[in-house]
């Protein structure tokens, strides 16, 4: 509903639920196609398989439940769902995977709880736990940019793999993939190895893979746009990309070859993509101001903790919904004085 | 005192007030041994007893036990069946036992066996605590044994696995294989799969219920049925 005032110079600001979610998948654009750049045509088959998966539950659970298609279908967000969902999922999973994710995300995360608006935790990430859980073995699959190169994975052999989930004939999965940043550090630190071997390893960029940086690079550049157009404050990327980067830091500086350095913590993994646009989710997410920084120090906290020591090499989906479930006890403990008002704000 | 038939005592137990779907009691041994359907099996039958014990006990008792101590005399009786219990499985059963562990002993903090004691057994005959602490228990058993079932089914592709833990040698053929193990959705078998399974089963009976009241009565006096929450 939106409300015409013409009399004062009002400024429309004109944005609606389907508005601020178009901005959002723009804002993914750059990231993600700097993850094909390096993933392969995988990441666009993902994208567009989750995408159409998402929507079609989507559409299923809302004639289900009797409401119009249209209007919920319009507001996009079960497209930025699936998006979300297929950044998080290796480029060769096979395609049962996609479906078992976005039907968690869409049926049981977004719709059983009231649909959007109404669900506790963020759905992307419930999906991709689910299947992170339940299918280790093909969530720990990333193709190696050199591998897929030399393999020189077309579009076509790229959807046999994902429908089929057999490689083409002569390759084997050790051959394309390679371990991710986290990966190869958790176990190069388990062997005894130190941070410092790893890190000057040939795929190491400045901070981490060479292709990850790129990625959260252009993740961040997609962050700061919307930032600057207000789709997203600044508290919650600002302090869990700041909270990260402190623990990491005291741990670095008190030992050095045990702890990896606070720009690999930040740019591995899903923590800018996690920072700008899945801690971000205005449903799930805390909503006042200080509410908001709390969120995202415990998010940053919890993924260090869960990366360092748990037993997962990523951990900001769980820690994303861990921090969901406190999300309505910090708003409740937070709330804002209201002006003209003294003391605690209550009234 | 509320004196109703015998059938209601039994459709109470296995439906309207079901101790899993309705009452939610019980919901740690209901979610933890939740995996296979013999492991379910097996805690549902130690439960069963249990319950017929303790309600005959208690009903027994209950004109003799001042109200002041009648707590403290339940669990004394509670303890009691579950330690006897817990003999008997370990020593006819003891595979099961050790698959089943701690959860054995555990009955005893069943606040549905508790519950039923002070709410019913306490104050009905003999005969008719026995039977309400059968229709408890086998309802009881029936919400796990389905929570089972679906858990087994989807999270390892078999149903009756171990069979011969609770039925003997014999019971090896009982294994049926829906497909390989390796496809198993393993989250089915996890904790978060039991909270799913026990939410699905709510939302079907609450929507068998929805039903039910929405169709045409034809008996003259309808039972008084829980409001259906939002399935």
């Amino acid at each position: 509903m939106r409300f015409r005032t013409r009399t004062s110079p009002h400024m429309v600001p004109g944005h609606s639920v389907g508005s601020l979610m178009r901005q959002v998948l723009y804002a993914l654009i750059p990231g993600t196609l700097a993850m094909a750049w390096f993933f392969g045509w995988g990441v666009l088959v993902n994208v567009v398989l989750s995408v159409l998966f998402a929507v079609m539950f989507e559409a299923l659970m809302v004639t289900l439940r009797r409401r119009p298609v249209g209007v919920t279908l319009g507001d996009s967000s079960a497209v930025l769902a699936g998006w979300l969902f297929a950044l998080a999922i290796p480029p060769l999973a096979p395609v049962w995977v996609l479906l078992v994710g976005t039907g968690f995300a869409i049926v049981v995360a977004k719709h059983l709880y009231g649909g959007l608006g109404y669900n506790p935790f963020n759905p992307a990430m419930v999906g991709y736990v689910v299947v992170l859980v339940s299918f280790p073995r093909e969530l720990s699959l990333w193709p190696s940019p050199e591998g897929l190169a030399e393999a020189s994975f077309t579009l076509w052999q790229t959807l046999q793999t994902t429908l089929t989930g057999r490689l083409p004939d002569g390759l084997d999965w050790d051959a394309v993939t390679r371990a991710s940043p986290l990966d190869m550090m958790r176990e190069a630190l388990v062997s005894g190895q130190t941070v410092h071997e790893v890190t000057r390893s040939p795929v190491f960029g400045s901070f981490s893979q060479t292709e990850w940086e790129w990625a959260g690079n252009l993740f961040l550049l997609g962050g700061i746009w919307l930032l600057y157009r207000r789709v997203i404050t600044w508290h919650i990327p600002v302090s869990m990309l700041l909270s990260l980067a402190t623990i990491a830091g005291v741990f670095w500086v008190l030992d050095p070859d045990q702890f990896a350095s606070p720009a690999f913590h930040v740019f591995s993994g899903a923590a800018i993509i996690g920072a700008f646009f899945i801690a971000t989710d205005p449903v799930s997410a805390a909503t006042t101001p200080l509410g908001r920084v709390l969120f995202g120090i415990g998010i940053g906290i919890l993924t260090y903790i869960i990366r360092t020591w748990g037993g997962y090499p990523d951990g900001v989906a769980f820690a994303v919904l861990l921090m969901n479930m406190v999300a309505p006890t910090l708003d409740h403990y937070t709330r804002p004085r209201i002006f003209g008002h003294s003391g605690d704000g209550r009234g | 005192m509320i004196t109703s038939g015998y059938a209601d005592i039994i459709r109470d137990g296995l439906w309207t007030n079901n101790p899993g779907l309705v009452q939610l009691l019980g919901l740690c041994p209901l979610l933890a041994i939740s995996g296979t359907v013999v492991n379910a099996l097996g805690l549902g039958l130690a439960t069963i007893a249990t319950l017929v014990i303790s309600n005959t006990l208690v009903s027994l008792l209950r004109e003799h036990v001042r109200p002041e101590i009648r707590i403290p005399v339940y669990v004394l009786i509670i303890a009691s069946a579950v330690t006897a219990i817990e003999l008997v499985m370990n020593a006819w059963f003891h595979g099961l036992f050790l698959v089943l562990g701690i959860f054995i002993p555990l009955i005893v903090t069943n606040c549905a066996i508790i519950g039923r004691a002070e709410a019913f057994a306490s104050r009905n005959s003999v005969p008719r605590a026995a039977v309400d602490g059968l229709a408890m228990g086998v309802g009881f058993t029936g919400v796990l044994v389905a929570i089972g079932a679906l858990r087994e089914v989807v999270g390892q592709g078999t149903l009756l696995d171990n069979a011969q833990l609770l039925f003997g040698e014999w019971g090896r053929d009982l294994r049926i294989e829906i497909f390989p193990q390796e496809h198993g959705f393993l989250l089915a078998l996890l904790p978060p799969g039991a909270f799913l399974a026990m939410g699905l089963l709510i939302a079907v009976k609450n929507l068998i219920d929805a039903r039910l009241e929405a169709r045409p009565v034809p008996t003259a006096a309808p039972e008084p049925k829980p409001a259906p929450t939002q399935s």
